[in-house]
């Protein structure tokens, strides 16, 4: 009698945990959660001014979160993405501002830059063997050099180029619909995001994504030559962030060379509250996404609640560590 | 003799294609029970149960007469019951001494470990065991029967008394076989009671009291080994007669010659080997454990760089240097060790099926052609009688002949003409190795050229049409296959 109780409540307690079986779902709950706590404990919250500058916030971070979980789904890591993103703001500075350029060459010469250092840090992985978190880590800070070194470590107004703060300040959607006055820069980004999402389920450098992250060795005796997919995915990381450069220079109409430091925490952080696993094989853009909003939601609901900023990085820092033990615990118990 | 462990109507459901039905199971104390059964036929499941790392869904489990329930790994530690897996689970950075008793360390009162301590306990179990390990050695300097002895060690120093072995032969050559034999009959006069997994029926005979065959999650049968014949038991796994065919060699003399391999050289591991292989030839590879022969075929198929020879393919001379470089010039190679270089486990049955050829299921822009992969990998599922729910299940929840079976396809569906097949049987039983043999057979009836590499001698014998036998890296001799050879012919080569 006794074995029978027992053992029927565990494949209850499972079939709950298989109700909410993945992490975007436990993820995207959170996301409501924090929002209707918000609303309920500040009228502020909910207005769609801040709404948009939830938004607005969450564009450039999510852009370089969706970069960063191309390569963590392989099982490697980019520190690199913050700097970087900033590398690509000085070089569209320079293109456009120094030298005059028009702004298509500007931006394309941004993601062209972008996906080069990307390449670089693929090649120190894939070729040289150096693991991923020190190449990206050596990238990251040779990034921030250089965009000191190249902009004369002052920042590089974009007032030669005409409409380059349209590029994310502006609203296309409000045009059409004048009550929804959504930015371009998260137009952008879910341009970015579903273009990724569809790479990543779609494509062949998408399966090798996952095929990589879940057992690189079996890949490559398939005949596969993964250094050169692995290459080619840090390559596309790296354009991505030079995306990113485009929409924080844009915003604030210039690049400054001494910002992007942690902002590749902040990607990471929104890739794994997304329920991507660091060890490889496995995550999704969307739940990325949500990541994302998550961060951003909680640093403006905290603002918004005037709670000090030291103690809005405390609370991150416990969210993060929640949402990965959320998601070890599911694993486990799915098991 | 008394009842060690007694289960009693086990149920365990899950979602993939494993599970229980009402299976029992007795242990006395003192006997070698066999656990036989082909793969997914529960046998590691019920083993997972009573070692606590799987919940029942129902029926009772005794161990000494008393009812337990077991919420975890430890409890059945606890309780006396030690699991020596398949799969050794050894810190290879950590001596000898400090795997055994990894969480137990004997500590003073700051917590600071008294490793002389650690090394003398050890020790003593090693002496009452006759086990010639040293305490203090790491464990990546051993070969992998001496640290199988670790794990049984390591079982016995928690007092188990209920042994549980996962397929312990498996990476063993007969030498070290024997050595472990006689650890299990000293075992065995102490009164511990010991759960014998394998796939290999000579053993059985050996070594076994008793025998209990499981047939798709269902108890069959226990028997008493002696007195039980050999093909008796293989029936009852199977559920049929199988046969025991012998090699059929076809005449090859006008066949093409597809791979020709000169003056490999590489190290001490493999030291100027040639050889051929001609269009629908099985070309076997003998050799103890580490005779060089897995290193021959992953310096052939690129997985490794060699530092002289030529491999011709086709009559012309081929620069591989990597695994697509091999793959291209038509080669292809299952590995021995399918869960870290043949699959993707997270991956579901269909992409790991068109790994190797990703190329042909995309449009221009490189995106996936899913329909055309999904009928193709459910040709596969039914060509190859693969056991799956359907083709977007994770590999990892298959058992390991079915696993091995999804390799198999994703070669075949590459087409490569020479198929390197490296211990392609290994933890695969009886009546799925038949299937495999089969298909070999029907690849080289196609007119692919097939190289089998496997420490099974029988097999070895059963399959090749040549047999080469390597020894210390040397290719000692080719011999003809089917009966002009024996056994010990080729043990003579092996051992020079």
């Amino acid at each position: 009698m006794t074995t029978e109780s027992q053992t029927t409540s565990p494949s209850f307690i499972s079939k709950l945990i298989k109700m909410t079986a993945h992490q975007r779902v436990l993820a995207f709950a959170s996301l409501v959660i924090l929002l209707v706590f918000f609303s309920i404990t500040s009228p502020n919250f909910m207005q769609m001014s801040n709404m948009l500058a939830i938004l607005q916030a969450t564009s450039v971070n999510g852009v370089l979160a969706v970069a960063a979980t191309l390569v963590i789904i392989t099982g490697g890591i980019d520190l690199s993405v913050g700097t970087l993103m900033t590398f690509t703001a000085v070089v569209a500075g320079i293109l456009l501002t120094n030298m005059n350029l028009p702004l298509p060459v500007g931006v394309l010469g941004a993601i062209l830059a972008g996906a080069f250092c990307g390449f670089c840090s693929g090649s120190f992985v894939a070729k040289m063997k150096i693991p991923p978190f020190i190449a990206t880590l050596g990238m990251m800070l040779i990034l921030k050099g250089l965009s000191l070194v190249l902009s004369g470590a002052r920042p590089i107004y974009f007032n030669n180029t005409e409409g380059y703060d349209a590029i994310s300040r502006g609203s296309l959607i409000g045009e059409v619909l004048p009550f929804l006055p959504i930015p371009n820069g998260v137009l952008i980004l879910f341009v970015v995001a579903g273009v990724a999402s569809y790479v990543l389920s779609k494509t062949v450098l998408g399966r090798y994504c996952f095929g990589i992250g879940s057992n690189e060795e079996a890949v490559r005796l398939s005949g596969v030559n993964t250094d050169r997919w692995k290459i080619a995915i840090y390559a596309v990381a790296g354009g991505i962030c030079g995306i990113a450069g485009i929409l924080i220079s844009s915003r604030l109409n210039s690049a400054q060379p001494a910002l992007g430091l942690g902002y590749e925490l902040e990607a990471i952080a929104a890739v794994v509250i997304g329920g991507t696993s660091l060890s490889g094989g496995r995550g999704t853009i969307i739940g990325t996404l949500i990541g994302a909003l998550i961060v951003a939601v909680l640093t403006n609901g905290l603002r918004v609640l005037s709670v000090a900023q030291e103690w809005q990085t405390v609370i991150t820092g416990i969210i993060i560590i929640l949402a990965v033990y959320a998601d070890m615990m599911r694993r486990q118990k799915s098991k | 003799m008394s009842l060690l462990v007694e289960m009693q109507g086990i149920e365990k459901r899950f979602p993939g294609v494993y599970c229980l039905k009402s299976v029992g199971f007795e242990l006395r104390s003192g006997e070698v029970h066999a656990l036989m059964g082909e793969n997914g036929a529960g046998k590691s499941t019920l083993m997972k149960i009573l070692s606590g790392v799987y919940h029942r869904d129902g029926g009772t489990v005794k161990v000494d007469g008393a009812l337990v329930e077991f919420n975890g790994p430890k409890d059945a530690q606890d309780a006396g019951v030690g699991i020596i897996h398949q799969e050794l689970s050894l810190m290879n950075d950590l001596t000898v001494a400090q795997n055994v008793f990894i969480g137990r360390e004997p500590r003073s009162f700051l917590g600071i470990i008294n490793e002389k301590k650690l090394n003398l306990q050890a020790q003593e179990i090693f002496q009452k065991m006759n086990f010639d390990l040293d305490p203090t050695t790491e464990v990546s300097q051993l070969t992998v029967a001496k640290q199988q002895m670790i794990e049984i060690a390591k079982a016995l120093s928690y007092k188990s008394r209920i042994l549980i072995m996962d397929e312990p032969t498996a990476a063993l050559n007969d030498a070290e076989i024997a050595e472990l034999f006689t650890i299990i009959q000293s075992l065995k006069s102490e009164g511990v009671g010991i759960i014998y997994i394998s796939h290999k029926m000579d053993e059985i005979k050996r070594i076994a009291d008793r025998v209990t065959v499981m047939r798709d999650g269902e108890y069959i049968d226990t028997v008493e080994a002696k007195d039980t014949p050999l093909s008796t038991i293989i029936s009852m796994m199977v559920g049929r007669e199988v046969k025991d065919e012998s090699v059929d060699i076809p005449d090859l003399s006008d066949s093409p010659e597809l791979l020709n391999v000169k003056h490999l050289n590489r190290g001490k591991a493999i030291q100027d080997v040639s050889f051929s292989l001609k269009k629908g030839e099985i070309l076997g590879f003998a050799g103890l454990m580490g005779a060089g022969r897995t290193e021959v075929a992953r310096a052939i198929f690129g997985a490794d760089a060699f530092d002289s020879g030529e491999v011709w393919v086709n009559g012309e001379l081929c620069n591989i240097s990597t695994p697509s470089d091999a793959v291209a010039a038509g080669i292809g190679y299952l590995s021995e060790d399918r869960k870290h270089f043949g699959l993707a486990l997270g991956m579901d049955v269909r992409a790991n099926i068109s790994m190797a050829t990703l190329g042909r299921f995309t449009n221009s822009c490189g995106v996936l052609k899913e329909a055309d992969m999904e009928k193709i990998a459910n040709d596969y599922i039914e060509q190859l009688a693969i056991r799956t729910p359907s083709d977007t299940q994770e590999v990892g929840f298959l058992s390991g002949g079915n696993q091995q079976k999804v390799v198999i396809a994703k070669w075949l569906l590459r087409d490569c003409d020479i198929l390197i097949f490296d211990e392609p049987t290994r933890g695969i039983d009886v009546g799925a190795k038949a299937e495999i043999y089969k298909l070999l057979e029907a690849l080289a009836k196609q007119g692919r050229a097939i190289i089998v590499i496997s420490s099974e001698l029988p097999e070895v014998m059963r399959l090749s049409h040549r047999i080469a036998v390597m020894c210390q890296g040397k290719l000692t001799g080719i011999l003809p296959g089917g009966k002009a050879t024996t056994q010990e012919q080729i043990m003579a080569l092996a051992t020079q």
